[in-house]
């Protein structure tokens, strides 16, 4: 049952070919079977079962909407009621969320089965989920190696077919690069087409929350859900929703690739330049116009991410402080100790990195130097985009520079992780919706090819993505032991 | 050496809406604790602000009535700092681009017009309550009050004395009040005034450095805390040391300013843009219906009291001053149809005394406009006297009765029918031919006990100036 | 841009964040680091371009003015670390 997609589940929910609590069961067994992989931090197991059984009865009364019954779990950044959000830090490890975030109130109303809360980087910051308070994320498709971060549980739970759907958060990749180096499809939705109300915020002007699924079919039947206007979220868009499903069968004849060529320079790795024109070629062949464009100030996302995001995430977390939720030290001496000692043991490392940065980018005498030419930076990257988005429909390009590398490699050098966000961050400072969609295999494991498009246009990145995954089969392998 | 003060103040009113400024938290005062701190006012995780609509009308009117600019978009920012009644470790205030620009307030000191800057006024979250005094070794923190909307004002330094700074500080008191923004009342907290203030050698053009005096609650407080303040800054120049930028809490049992011990570390509070919220458009629809909602601002009334019902300058001044008040007075005017003085004679004398006495407010005066007017009718049309109307206003007070139904039931009607009279002044003549003697015999004096008598004889409702011919006729040298 | 550790147990003061002593270097290292990264920004002249805090370019919403929040300090209270008295404690402030 769990090599089935999301889509294939609705269906046999629907068509009485099984029930949500076998199906919810056996999804349980299997992740007992595998928690080596550290994927989890809460599986509420008397929960969705309890929910499975709601799921059956609405299910046989008929009429029940596309998602009952179908076995989910949530990144542990959403705030769901009664329940331990922890956000992957031990600042949060004693939080019981007393409300629900938006995202998880339209999936339960949806009728959705969750079985529990996925790990992820500490606080959403992190490329490889060595971060987190409960430990790495291991990915399934190779021995001692990274699933990938923020959203590092997600994709290995989706990845290992412990789940048949994820919800992740995407700020400067973390949703397209875990799925790429997991070997799933992970949509990051147009910025304010998803609300964050309850998404325990990093940086929101960034933050997106979106899908991690094995397929754009999957992916669209998730996103219906999740997408739409929302009166508590300020930054959320009054954008009609259209049907995600209805268009994915459009075909390709005629559609327009721009390939950034600073995506395509000499620092691009040989063996993933390849694989990623391998996977345009697909496009070729099903009457795809391919037209190289430039986006000539994409350098400079790295650095103008590495000021804005800090920043924000320096002001985000000062609530969190012992005083009204959260970890609190022992036997504070004053307010100061009680500050300074309750979040110097919960955050970790490089939590502690980000807000130090984002404080003294915010600082009298360097504010106009960091966070304004940052903010500036940013526009021009938009404008980039948007220049090239007015004579191509979709941009193409890798996600990630390598495939997965092992745990412990690059956590000595902050800085060599920051720099392998090259590819997925520029999309964040823009707003864009994009994808990652596997695309084939470097030494054994997987990589993924990015698809980012137009403000809104969720709808034609599920139907490019869709295509091309009924010529390949990239999207259905799974890793060994997990089948 | 001639010291001249330097003045500003930055006063804070909390907007009378509702809600909190993010939230649909309640605002009201003196709930339970911790009743009405919803968790965005909380600052839990995953919460996010969205601004209230009614916030913004009130900002938009104030700018209007100061003629200030107000801005077409302006933006929240964060203002970063910790303490416990912060919950979310930053204050969502605006900085660069405040809601209402440049404006201006005429204050009158000593019979003087003099204009006061108005630099800008922004829209702002209030904090939480912290409270030292319940526990031994702890601060218990209330956040009802966290997330209630503010408007800071913020006075160009125009104010050269204590006099001055009260004058405006009354000002915009009775301007927000006016302006159903704020309901002014000092003692729950929702108008708090800071003082900023420095001395400088007398033509000098540079400011001196300056004090800052916190959360001053009262008129009486404002002034005194300058005065002090005065006194501390002019000892330490005149010495020849040099004054520290810092705040200052009033103590208003000792009569004196000290500094604040946790504001002594320099605080740099790293504004930015709010990326939680967007720009606050003003439509140009929303100005228009901001404007045409504007009441008739206190200094127009007062010119038009002047001019319309020629009333002096202090009595216009009292009428105009509040809203409420300058209603009633010309609903009385009108529906009475009497004189403007004698309306105004017997409100701000006769209503206000007893108002004052007790305790309550023109809102809530137990004789509402329309039998007041009723009351004064019957003093113009000379059924009773002035002085037996003030019986029937006592009757009035406490009772729902109409005038017409007191002075009916009491017996009041004035005695106008000279026959009347002059049968009762014949009586005291006849009865007190001593006096009768005395004045014939050129004691002036005397002629007030006959009217006396004969006021005491009518029970007070001989009509004097009848009372005064026929006397006059009968005790004629 | 090379920061000291005196710097760094300033700005780790401002953020009210415990920093372990014989962390401070690495810290001051890392921090020196991210820097001179976003160092980079600078090569690029930006004199005319208006900084962009909102990748969309929406205003603000506005809410009417009706309550919408009850009462819930029980369910809120459950999650703190320290209450008495229905009020939050932290150790004793002096102003």
């Amino acid at each position: 049952m769990h090599t089935k997609t999301l889509t294939e589940i609705s269906r046999g929910l629907q068509a009485g070919d099984y029930s949500s609590q076998e199906l919810t069961e056996s999804y349980l067994k299997r992740i007992k079977q595998h928690t080596a992989l550290n994927s989890f931090i809460t599986v509420t197991e008397d929960l969705a079962i309890a929910q499975a059984k709601q799921a059956d009865a609405m299910l046989a009364a008929g009429n029940a909407p596309v998602l009952t019954g179908v076995p989910i779990a949530h990144k542990d950044i959403f705030c769901t009621q009664g329940i331990k959000t922890s956000c992957g830090s031990k600042m949060l490890d004693n939080f019981i969320a007393p409300y629900n975030a938006t995202v998880i109130e339209k999936f339960n109303q949806a009728g959705a089965i969750s079985l529990g809360k996925l790990n992820m980087d500490e606080f959403a910051m992190g490329s490889s989920n060595e971060t987190s308070f409960y430990g790495t994320v291991h990915n399934p498709w190779a021995e001692n190696t990274v699933a990938g971060g923020s959203s590092g549980g997600s994709a290995a739970a989706v990845a290992a077919r412990l789940i048949s759907g994820a919800t992740g958060t995407d700020t400067g990749g973390s949703i397209r690069q875990p799925a790429a180096l997991c070997g799933i499809t992970g949509l990051k939705p147009t910025y304010g087409r998803v609300s964050r109300f309850g998404m325990i915020a990093y940086a929101s002007s960034l933050d997106q929350g979106g899908t991690m699924t094995q397929t754009a079919a999957d992916s669209a039947l998730m996103l219906q859900t999740m997408a739409g206007f929302d009166t508590k979220d300020s930054t959320s868009a009054e954008q009609d929703v259209p049907d995600y499903s209805a268009n994915l069968n459009n075909s390709l004849q005629g559609l327009k690739i721009g390939l950034p060529k600073e995506f395509f320079d000499d620092s691009l790795n040989a063996e993933m330049a390849t694989a990623i024109e391998t996977a345009i070629n697909e496009y070729k062949k099903m009457g795809a116009e391919i037209i190289e464009v430039s986006m000539p100030n994409l350098k400079l996302a790295i650095p103008a991410y590495y000021v804005i995001a800090p920043a924000e995430c320096s002001a985000n977390l000062s609530r969190m402080d012992g005083v009204r939720f959260g970890h609190r030290c022992d036997n504070p001496e004053d307010l100061n100790d009680l500050y300074i000692r309750s979040r110097g043991e919960g955050f970790g490392t490089e939590v502690k990195r980000r807000i130090l940065v984002g404080t003294y980018a915010l600082s009298a005498g360097y504010y106009d130097a960091y966070y304004i030419k940052a903010q500036k930076i940013r526009r021009l990257i938009s404008n980039d985009f948007t220049e090239a988005l007015k004579t191509v429909d979709v941009i193409m390009g890798p996600v990630t520079p390598t495939p997965a590398f092992g745990i412990g490699e690059k956590t000595k050098d902050p800085i060599e992780m920051y720099l392998a966000d090259i590819y997925t961050i520029a999309v964040n400072l823009a707003g864009l919706p994009a994808m990652s969609v596997p695309a084939g295999f470097i030494d054994n494991k997987p990589i993924g090819l990015q698809i980012i498009g137009n403000y809104f246009d969720e709808a034609k990145l599920l139907n490019v993505a869709h295509q091309y995954q009924q010529v390949t089969d990239w999207h259905q392998q799974t890793p060994q032991g997990f089948e | 050496m001639q010291w001249e003060t330097v003045i500003g103040l930055e006063i804070h009113a909390q907007l009378a809406t509702n809600t909190k400024i993010f939230s649909g938290a309640s605002t009201a005062y003196g709930a339970e604790p911790n009743t009405q701190a919803c968790a965005v006012d909380l600052g839990l995780p995953g919460v996010l602000p969205v601004l209230n609509q009614e916030v913004v009308r009130m900002a938009v009117k104030f700018g209007m009535a100061i003629e200030a600019e107000v801005a077409d978009t302006s933006v929240f920012a964060r203002k970063n700092y910790f303490y416990p009644d912060l919950p979310k470790g930053y204050q969502i205030s605006q900085m660069d681009h405040p809601i209402v620009g440049l404006g201006h307030l005429d204050i009158e000191v000593a019979g003087e017009t003099k204009r006061v800057g108005v630099t800008r006024a922004h829209l702002e979250e209030d904090a939480g309550k912290s409270l030292h005094e319940n526990f031994a070794d702890s601060t218990g923190i209330d956040l009802n009050r966290a997330g209630t909307p503010l408007l800071e004002i913020v006075s160009e330094p125009d104010m050269r004395s204590a006099k001055e700074a009260v004058a405006y500080m009354r000002k915009i008191h009775e301007l927000v009040q006016y302006l159903d923004i704020c309901d002014g009342n000092m003692q729950e907290g929702s108008f708090r005034c800071d003082v900023n203030i420095s001395l400088r050698p007398q033509g000098q053009t540079e400011y001196g450095t300056r004090a800052e005096l916190k959360n001053i609650n009262s008129f009486k407080f404002v002034e005194k805390a300058i005065y002090g303040e005065v006194e501390r800054q002019k000892e330490i120049l005149e010495a020849g040391g040099s004054i520290v930028q810092e705040t200052r809490l009033y103590d208003a049992d000792k009569d004196e300013t000290r500094s604040m011990r946790s504001k002594e570390e320099a605080n740099d509070y790293r504004y930015f843009p709010d990326p939680d919220l967007l720009p606050v458009y003003i439509s140009p629809e929303l100005r228009a219906a901001v404007k045409a909602d504007l009441p008739e601002l206190p200094d127009t009334k007062k010119q038009r009291f002047i001019q319309d019902y020629h009333l002096d300058n202090e009595t216009a001044y009292k009428l105009a001053s509040s809203k409420e008040l300058a209603n009633y007075f010309e609903t009385v005017v009108k529906q009475s149809n009497c004189e403007a003085k004698l309306c105004s004679n017997w409100v701000t004398v006769e209503l206000l005394g007893a108002l004052n006495k007790s305790n309550l407010s023109i809102q809530e005066s137990p004789i509402a406009a329309p039998r007041f007017a009723e009351l004064l009718k019957r003093i113009a049309d000379e059924t009773i006297s002035g002085k037996i109307a003030k019986q029937v206003f006592e009757f009035m007070w406490n009772s729902a009765d109409s005038a017409d139904d007191i002075i009916e039931k009491q017996g009041l009607k004035q005695i106008t029918d000279s026959g009347a009279i002059e049968a009762i002044i014949d009586k005291i003549i006849a009865d007190n031919p001593a006096q009768v003697e005395q004045y014939l015999s050129g004691k002036d004096k005397v002629f007030g006990f006959f009217v006396g008598q004969t006021m005491k004889q009518s029970q007070g409702k001989a009509n004097p100036a009848e009372v005064n011919k026929i006397l006059k006729a009968k005790l004629k040298r | 841009m090379s920061l000291t550790t005196d710097d760094v147990n300033q700005i780790a003061y401002l953020a009210r964040l415990g920093i372990d002593h014989q962390d401070t270097s690495s810290y001051t290292q890392n921090l020196s680091d991210m820097l001179e990264l976003v160092a980079q920004m600078q090569a690029v002249n930006t004199e005319n371009i208006e900084p962009m805090a909102h990748p969309l370019d929406n205003i603000q919403r506005l809410r009417p003015d009706i309550i919408t929040e009850t009462n819930q300090r029980d369910a809120f209270q459950t999650i703190a670390p320290q209450v008495e008295d229905k009020l939050y404690l932290v150790p004793k402030v002096i102003d």
